[in-house]
């Protein structure tokens, strides 16, 4: 397979953005960008406002100020589907899979987006329709093959183990063919060899399709090995980004994990 | 797991008892005993028809629609009164129109400004949605009774009247009904298990934040649902309106879905099927057969036990399984 990756311009940017919950502030003026095919992580203690940035990016929550721009254009208010029209999907923290349906089911629902045949078409199955259902469940396949789950494609999501689960929400993600790919977490829950899977994973995925991946990570040690860039929050604020080696270093990044009296 | 579960077996073997014994006992003759419970299977089927609209909409859009009966009243006035100047069929098409137009409002006007509201605004909601729409219907419509006629005949044909005793008498256009209700379920199963927007809306059922995270927009799916909630309320209604015409009551009527539901589970497909089933079986046989021994043993007027039968046995579902036959558990976290 071709290599694809090579870092480029940023694709997504982020400007002063800041959001509150009521008197709560999430974030503080955070700015950072994304540069198109890097994988860049966001750390830092809990509470940070990482998976509130998360979210901003996605489209759940609407910063209050700042300025995001993806592929170039400025963006005004957007939501979780329109984000992911526009080429952002995202893995949850606490799996959101489809529970009562299958593996393959649930990758397919990454597809819908791509399908263009109308109800009464897709209804009867026919010309257009199945055409494109057999093209998207090939891609489908593609992808299961990519993330070695070849034997659970008719289980039910539910029935599978965790460390599956977590594969199968990546492949879901995957099935949208994103520019951007945002992951909550991805390591969280998992015992040391579930999370070298998931890092061999998320190497391959950027590796061979040349997906941008941002990612959220609470453990530092896992991050540091896989990302090429690294932006620390904490209590909201930026208080860091830089290479991982940068980022080790930084007085501010060991005082905010090991905690200092003010 | 039969330990933990006796009162649901206790319940379910009681109402087997109850089916069987009349024929067991000898109490009945076997082609009237048929004729029954073939009644009770039809009206069964348009039980299973509006509960399967409360599900489908409780399951995409967690709302518990309260307006599904005076949908069904709303379809019926429409048809009835548009094909006093067409044909039937084609005022039932145009009827399609019309909720589907209606399903597309609601999302508008009633849910998506309450989105992210408490369970209980949503359910005042459909409430008030519901009175509107038995008001609007007449004002619209007028709040006569009035007829549908499928031009089936409705007058009963004997059948199987060699195998029993005096036949089984049916009316053919309860059975045409019957099958077109059921073919119309079947259908929708098959389209949500089968078609890509079907696994969109299950996908939306299970996890709304998910679906949304990939692509599907929600307010594109409620109206879907919506309106298939409304297309099954028009082919209720329709059936109804032939059979008793289309009056004020049929929005009582439609309201045994939410026995059904409770007994079937609030999020199940195969659930309202088979609990409209059993709820129809269930009413019929208990008025025809434990109606005259109750008012033998009691010395009651005796009657009306189908009114109220379908409710206790809700009830009794209440008790022994709130989640229903066939609905999900819940467990919260404390």
């Amino acid at each position: 397979m071709q290599h694809a990756r090579k870092i480029g311009e940023p694709i997504l940017t982020v400007e002063g953005v800041s959001l509150a919950f009521g008197g709560v502030r999430a974030l503080q003026n955070v700015s950072f960008d994304v540069r198109e095919h890097e994988i860049r992580a966001i750390i830092g203690p809990n509470g940070a406002g990482k998976s509130s940035m998360l979210n901003v990016i996605n489209g759940v929550y609407h910063p209050q100020d700042g300025k995001i721009t993806f592929a170039g254009k400025v963006r005004q208010h957007v939501d979780p589907h329109e984000a992911a029209a526009r080429g952002i999907a995202r893995t949850f923290q606490s799996l959101a899979l489809f529970k009562g349906m299958s593996v393959l089911d649930n990758i397919m629902t990454g597809r819908n987006l791509k399908m263009r045949a109308n109800l009464l078409l897709q209804a009867l199955r026919i010309g257009p329709a199945l055409r494109e259902e057999i093209e998207h469940r090939a891609a489908v396949e593609r992808i299961i093959d990519f993330l070695e789950i070849q034997a659970y494609r008719k289980t039910p999501v539910g029935r599978l183990p965790y460390g599956l689960q977590k594969r199968v929400d990546l492949a879901r993600a995957l099935a949208l063919e994103p520019r951007v790919l945002l992951l909550d977490e991805p390591m969280a829950g998992m015992n040391v060899e579930e999370k070298q899977d998931m890092c061999r994973f998320i190497l391959d995925v950027n590796d061979q399709f040349g997906t941008t991946i941002v990612l959220i990570e609470h453990d530092m040690s896992v991050v540091m090995d896989i990302s090429d860039r690294v932006v620390v929050l904490d209590y909201g604020r930026k208080i860091a980004d830089g290479t991982p080696d940068a980022v080790r270093n930084d007085q501010a990044v060991i005082d905010a994990y090991l905690g200092v009296s003010h | 797991m039969l330990k933990k579960n006796w009162p649901v077996v206790a319940l379910i073997a009681l109402l087997v008892a109850g089916l069987v014994a009349p024929l067991a006992t000898g109490a009945s003759a076997v082609g009237f005993y048929v004729e029954v419970l073939l009644g009770g299977l039809m009206a069964g089927v348009l039980y299973s028809l509006v509960a399967l609209g409360f599900v489908l909409i409780f399951k995409a859009s967690g709302v518990f629609n309260f307006a599904q009966g005076a949908m069904v009243l709303f379809a019926a006035l429409a048809v009835a009164r548009m094909a006093e100047v067409m044909p039937w069929w084609l005022a039932a098409a145009l009827a399609v129109v019309i909720m589907v137009i209606l399903a597309w409002l609601i999302e508008r006007l009633v849910l998506r400004p309450l989105v992210n509201q408490e369970a209980i605004a949503l359910l005042m909601a459909t409430l008030g949605v519901t009175y509107f729409l038995d008001g609007f219907g007449q004002t619209v419509w007028g709040s006569d009774i009035y007829e549908i006629n499928l031009g089936i005949a409705k007058e009963p044909v004997m059948i199987l009247d060699r195998l029993f005793q005096g036949g089984i008498l049916v009316n053919k256009e309860d059975f045409v009904a019957a099958i077109a209700a059921a073919a119309l379920v079947a259908g929708l199963a098959l389209f949500f298990q089968k078609t890509p927007t079907g696994r969109a809306l299950r996908a939306v059922a299970d996890d709304h934040q998910a679906a949304q995270s990939i692509g599907i927009p929600l307010n594109r799916i409620w109206v879907i649902v919506w309106s298939v909630a409304g297309v099954v309320a028009l082919v209720a209604g329709v059936i109804w309106g032939a059979k008793l015409g289309v009056q004020f009551s049929i929005s009582q009527v439609a309201l045994k879905a939410l026995p059904v539901v409770i007994l079937g589970g609030f999020t199940s497909v195969p659930g309202a099927i088979i609990g409209g089933l059993i709820i129809g079986v269930g009413e019929k046989m208990a008025e025809v057969f434990l109606g005259p021994v109750l008012v033998k043993a009691f010395d009651l007027a005796g009657g009306g036990i189908e009114n109220w039968f379908a409710y206790m046995l809700a009830l009794l579902f209440l008790l022994v399984r709130p989640e229903g036959l066939f609905g999900e558990k819940h467990i919260d976290r404390v």
